[in-house]
């Protein structure tokens, strides 16, 4: 099954971390990947928009996403802000870091496709000890795609950080991977 | 076999670079270059290489540096891209006349101004004429392919012309890609030991580089590189066969999609060509006879098999990432001239993609539409009048 995925974040929020968790689980799933940040001059706390596309067979297509399957918002204050719901297929789904229901977030994106949020700052200041919400939302993908197995995004995360952060903090963004799961509705 | 990763480009360069492990590199940050020299660097201050990594002010003295340092008789690498590949043009022309076997990754980017850091092929195609093997990526796979295929090319007995490998700025350098690399044996005995010709540190057999010519010894060395050049062709053929066998992976020096049967081909370079594929399979399904290829292999500017492919086709399009401002797309006069022998296509040429304007398969149909349907003006913008 091919997916399409759409990124909406502020730079400094680890939305080009976690897009390239996402790509290494897939391969590590075997599938093909094409995952890519929107590019220009990078500003913290500006807007930004990153893509993924993940497929079965060898990826051609080198454009940005614009008919995603999946929209990502890292960041609930873009509700309102951006365009979120631009050319989501239909049957597509919203994910967001967004304090509210899905109804109420249906509601504010004047959209009816389907949403789904959860609190991924709370989720990851309570478990990491700052407000990056990125591995937090990866778990909740991992609830709502069944083409993301958790497992094997649990792995990747591990593989991706030991070396890099000390051991302790892996495990805590592990558990806010495990409670964005179970908490996204 | 090593296996299956994920990577963006410019790693993935820096990757091959890592398993082939040159004697020398200089060079200059510049995006999205940047991480090929920042990554290869790490490389070396943790001793995975045997580098000299020589830390320069400038693009300019880098190339100089390689030129130096190839003539010395290192195998010797840089990267750069845009205003770098500019700064650089003037030893362009040196390295290649002086016939030092530089292997350069070119981040393709386009030329300011107006000031801009995105994709186009702006800055290799103002340094086509400079004598320069040139050859070009479709996807990350390719980037490091080509990377681990430049030294055989460039240090050939026949050839001994720097290559510029290219690679499509932040569309493949900034993008993460699933890719299969080598293992690092199979591309050292691949690449080979480095047999420098009459270098200088040969103090048995000492020589001079870089000497002033006449205006009769000028035209007879520019001659030779032409020479040179049209050797290139079969020496790819032979590297590309030779890489099949290590690899499993089979590169032409004109790359065919759908092309046999086609009514209309286009011509394209880079990581549009792969979208250009898939812009054919949609209108193949909708009837539409169309193709596409991609001359991998730039300079030496492949006429005789760009002919093979497009001969007697009722229609190309050939689609430029650079505009020759008061002229054509660069690309566009030389396939006219490849297929002047024969019977004539009816040819078109489109500017896309300049200063990053986005790629797009709904772009590429309308204008593949409108070649197939004999509705195209001979020059089209795309986007602003297709």
């Amino acid at each position: 099954m091919d997916l399409e995925i759409c990124w909406h974040g502020r730079g400094g929020q680890g939305a080009v971390t976690a897009n390239e968790i996402l790509a290494e689980t897939a391969i590590r799933g075997g599938k093909y990947v094409k995952a890519f940040p929107e590019f220009g001059p990078e500003r913290m706390g500006a807007p930004i928009r990153a893509f993924t596309r993940i497929s079965e067979k060898p990826i051609k297509v080198h454009s940005q996403v614009y008919e995603p399957d999946v929209v990502i918002v890292l960041d609930g204050t873009l509700v309102g802000k951006v365009n979120i719901t631009g050319g989501l297929k239909k049957g597509g789904i919203i994910l967001a870091n967004y304090v509210g229901t899905p109804e109420e977030l249906q509601k504010a994106l004047g959209t009816k496709e389907r949403c789904h949020t959860l609190d991924a700052t709370k989720i990851s200041i309570e478990e990491i000890g700052r407000p990056v919400a990125n591995t937090a939302m990866l778990g909740a993908l991992a609830k709502v795609t069944p083409a993301i197995p958790y497992d094997v995004l649990e792995d990747e995360i591990t593989a991706k950080f030991t070396g890099r952060l000390p051991d302790k903090v892996i495990v805590k963004n592990l558990s806010a991977l495990k409670r964005a799961y179970d908490e996204v509705v | 076999m090593a296996d299956e990763i994920g990577i963006n480009g410019d790693n993935a360069v820096a990757l091959a670079w890592k398993q082939i492990d040159p004697d020398v590199c200089a060079a200059y940050p510049i995006t999205p270059q940047t991480i090929i020299v920042e990554t290869f660097s790490e490389y070396v201050a943790n001793g995975d290489v045997g580098t000299e990594f020589v830390c320069v002010e400038s693009e300019h003295s880098a190339l100089t540096v390689c030129v130096a340092a190839a003539s010395a008789g290192a195998r010797t690498f840089t990267a750069t891209a845009s205003q770098g590949l500019a700064y650089m043009w003037e030893m362009l022309p040196i390295a290649s006349a002086m016939r030092v076997p530089i292997v350069m990754a070119v981040a393709n980017r386009t030329l300011s101004g107006p000031i801009n850091i995105h994709n186009d092929h702006g800055d290799a195609m103002s340094a086509r004429d400079c004598g320069w093997v040139m050859i070009f990526a479709e996807n990350v796979q390719e980037a490091y392919d080509n990377a681990v295929m430049a030294p055989r090319i460039a240090e050939h007995p026949d050839v001994q012309l720097p290559v510029m490998a290219n690679l499509d700025g932040f569309i493949l350098t900034h993008a993460i890609e699933r890719m299969r690399p080598l293992d690092t044996a199979v591309v050292r005995k691949f690449v080979g030991e480095h047999k420098p010709l009459h270098p200088l540190l040969d103090w048995k057999k000492p020589v001079s580089h870089g000497l002033m010519d006449g205006p009769e010894d000028y035209y007879r060395h520019k001659y030779q590189m032409v020479e040179a050049m049209e050797k290139a062709f079969g020496v790819c053929e032979k590297v590309f066969a030779d890489f099949a066998k290590i690899s499993g992976r089979k590169y032409s020096i004109v790359e065919e999609y759908m092309c046999d049967d086609a009514d209309c081909v286009a011509v394209i370079l880079g990581s549009s060509f792969g979208t250009m594929k898939a812009t054919v399979d949609k209108l193949r399904a909708e009837g539409l006879k169309v193709g596409a290829c991609m001359p991998r292999v730039f300079r030496p500017w492949p006429a005789k098999q760009l002919a093979k492919v497009l001969g007697g086709k009722k229609a190309v399009l050939v689609m430029d990432k650079h505009v020759g401002v008061g002229a054509y797309g660069p690309m566009y006069p030389e396939v006219v001239a490849a297929l002047a022998g024969g019977k004539m296509p009816k040819m078109h040429n489109c500017i896309y993609g300049l200063g990053g304007q986005d790629a797009t398969v709904a772009g590429f149909e309308k204008i593949l539409k409108a070649v197939a349907s004999g509705k195209a003006k001979e020059l089209s913008f795309m986007g602003v009048d297709v």
